[in-house]
């Protein structure tokens, strides 16, 4: 079975700007107010690199510096899982552009920020983890996926992990074919065994075919999780804001569900 | 970790289609590397291209998947009878107990560069025909080989650049160690397109020859394609001889740069002691080692310290290649590349030279294998480091 102790979680979308504030709107205790996603820039990345950064790396690192920091653990000793549902938008179109103009001149910095790793690469420089690192895809079931491999990497090697989902919109013209209405990343410390921080108790199995995905009451928030495939964790995320025991089920891949049981630490 | 099966395996690259062809190339150390005339490409560079993708029909009812990279998947599938070993795998264990892990650096990007070309004049928009999910998504990928196989475990793909099909291998062995899953179909598919190919160029990292790892004047890489698939299983209570095991796999990060190594080989160097101790061997218990040796002066400068870092204290010095001499980089298929091309190794006890390189580098710690060497080998190491400082080294051997 799958499972691993929840130590910190971050979050950043649209009107939820951190886990603390995000977690009583997600909760219910107050009104959903969307507005634009806001990215903060990355903490620990020398100037340089920090100029060099892209919308996705920076929404990426923000919200796994907010998990790490509300886990309290060292980030250069954990190994990492960053899974989305594509690399970074706006430089795919720009090298999109470059290739079908008659000067196909690339910027080599574009080149190297367009891998879907990207932010696994500059989370290791922000922090100095040097642990393994990995980038998943698996288009509109990149949370579920990032779970099962994060929760698997605890279950089987016993080590604590971050585990980090997130999305940004695609420009035009890719946006027509993709759309992604905002920015959304949520991120979570998960180790073998209950620390002084930890939350709660996840544990996960996929599925048996035919069973819905949990609903959130908010219209706007249901708008959300079905809209960016990282915020397919919502109905995780709001057991978690209510400190409730309880089970979610998540989309995962077409027809296929993952069921979660969350122990709240008392 | 416990030892997996690898109870069977494929590739398709430029230097064959399937095993046979794979092995007769490595047997006559031909070169797959030609000079570039992929598309409207026109760098001077040579590149190693599987001939005939372009006419490689997907299944009717899987079309919308429809582009280079998944034409090659389903090429690759179709060697070796891959899909029925795979049809009998889920028998044995449930189709919801195998799982698929893949490895992809550009998946159907092609399709992307070449729609940009017929943009709506006036509204900009891209053409009806291209479908993002199914043929330009990095997932796209996993999802047509999930579809082929009808598979219903988990399924993800792995893109960490050029460890992503390297990489697989250890998200499998996790799956399996934590119980999800009994068995796994690992691998990576990756096909030529424009951004890799200029890209690289950008970054000064393309050779105008056919590339030539561990030379002296060695002066950057060619870029290829590949699939290759592996099935991953518990094994069986008793094994043949001649099975292929997984032994280990080590991942690490440089925490470095995004694009250039670590200088003393530092992630590489971690990755094949995780790898080692995973499998419960010393280096001296390596009979082989497949570097990931991409022919440009800092790679191959910092496999080989990591390289002579760890295997100092061997008696003998350990025999190595990278075999990208012949098939060409094949990025995020790679790692599944030459984990098959190891297996294949092991079964006939080949080791394979490392093709075009000419003057060895003297200051390597390793006897670099410039001619086929044939003797029984039973365990053997492969290298794979990426973009973003990821790494990843692969053990595999025989049962006996």
């Amino acid at each position: 079975m799958l499972m691993a102790w929840i130590q910190g979680i971050g979050l950043l979308g649209p009107g939820l700007s951190d886990w603390v504030s995000g977690a009583r709107v997600i909760a219910g205790e107050q009104v959903y107010s969307p507005r634009p996603t806001a990215v903060p820039a990355p903490e620990g990345l020398p100037p340089a690199e920090r100029r060099r950064t892209g919308a996705t790396v920076r929404l990426a690192l923000s919200v796994a510096q907010q998990a790490i920091a509300a886990a309290g653990v060292d980030p250069a000793a954990l190994p990492a899982v960053f899974s989305s549902s594509g690399a970074d938008g706006g430089i795919c179109h720009e090298i999109c552009q470059t290739l079908a103009s008659s000067d196909r001149q690339v910027s080599p910095t574009r080149f190297h920020n367009s891998v879907h790793n990207a932010a696994a690469g500059y989370w290791g420089l922000a922090t100095g983890a040097t642990a393994a690192s990995t980038a998943l895809c698996a288009y509109d079931g990149s949370f579920g996926a990032g779970l099962l491999e994060a929760l698997a990497l605890v279950t089987a090697d016993a080590v604590p992990v971050l585990l980090c989902a997130y999305e940004t919109p695609y420009p035009e013209p890719l946006n027509a074919k993709r759309p992604l209405p905002d920015s959304f990343g949520v991120a979570l410390v998960l180790t073998p065994a209950a620390g002084p921080n930890a939350r709660a108790r996840l544990t996960a199995t996929l599925c048996q075919t035919g069973v819905a995905a949990d609903r959130l009451a908010d219209p706007q928030l249901e708008a959300l999780r079905t809209a960016l495939p990282a915020a397919r964790s919502l109905p995780l995320l709001r057991l978690l804001a209510r400190r409730e025991s309880g089970n979610a089920v998540l989309d995962y891949l077409g027809e296929q569900r993952i069921a979660v049981e969350v122990r709240e630490c008392r | 970790m416990t030892a997996l099966g690898v109870s069977h395996f494929t590739a398709t690259s430029s230097i064959g289609r399937g095993l046979e062809s794979t092995l007769a190339s490595l047997r006559a150390q031909r070169s797959g590397l030609v000079p570039c005339a992929f598309e409207t490409v026109t760098l001077e560079t040579y590149i190693g291209e599987v001939p005939g993708v372009d006419d490689v029909r997907l299944p009717t009812a899987l079309q919308r998947f429809d582009c280079r990279n998944n034409r090659l998947a389903q090429l690759g599938l179709s060697q070796d009878g891959f899909t029925d070993a795979v049809a009998a795998c889920a028998g044995r264990w449930g189709r919801r107990r195998v799982g698929l892990f893949l490895g992809t650096s550009t998946s159907g990007m092609l399709e992307t560069e070449i729609a940009y070309r017929s943009r709506d004049a006036a509204s900009g928009a891209l053409p009806a025909r291209l479908d993002y999910a199914g043929a330009h998504n990095t997932y796209s990928l996993a999802a047509f080989v999930r579809a082929v196989l009808a598979l219903e475990g988990p399924s993800v793909v792995v893109s960490s650049a050029c460890s992503s099909s390297a990489k697989v291998f250890g998200a499998a062995r996790r799956m399996i160690a934590a119980d999800v899953i009994d068995a796994a179909v690992v691998g990576g598919v990756d096909s030529l397109c424009l951004t890799t190919l200029y890209g690289f160029h950008s970054l000064q990292l393309v050779s105008r020859a056919p590339c030539r790892p561990f030379d002296l004047a060695r002066d950057g890489i060619s870029i290829g394609e590949a699939a290759a698939f592996a099935l991953i299983e518990r094994p069986p209570q008793s094994l043949d001889g001649d099975a292929i095991l997984l032994l280990g796999v080590g991942e690490s990060s440089d925490a470095y740069h995004m694009s250039s190594p670590h200088p003393e080989g530092r992630g590489a160097r971690a990755a094949m002691l995780q790898a080692l101790a995973g499998a419960g061997l010393t280096a001296r218990e390596i009979d082989y080692i497949n570097l990931h040796g991409t022919g440009t002066p800092s790679n191959d400068g910092a496999e080989g310290k990591a390289v002579a870092d760890l295997f100092a204290d061997r008696g003998q010095p350990v025999a190595a290649s990278s075999t990208k001499g012949a098939t060409g980089h094949t990025l995020g298929a790679a790692g599944a590349l030459e984990a098959v091309i190891c297996a294949l190794s092991l079964r006939h006890g080949l080791l394979p030279a490392g093709v075009n390189t000419r003057q060895v580098d003297p200051s390597l710690p390793f006897e670099y294998l410039c001619a086929n060497r044939q003797r029984p080998i039973a365990r053997v190491l492969s290298n794979s480091f990426g973009f973003g400082g990821s790494n990843c080294a692969l053990v595999l051997g025989r049962a006996r």
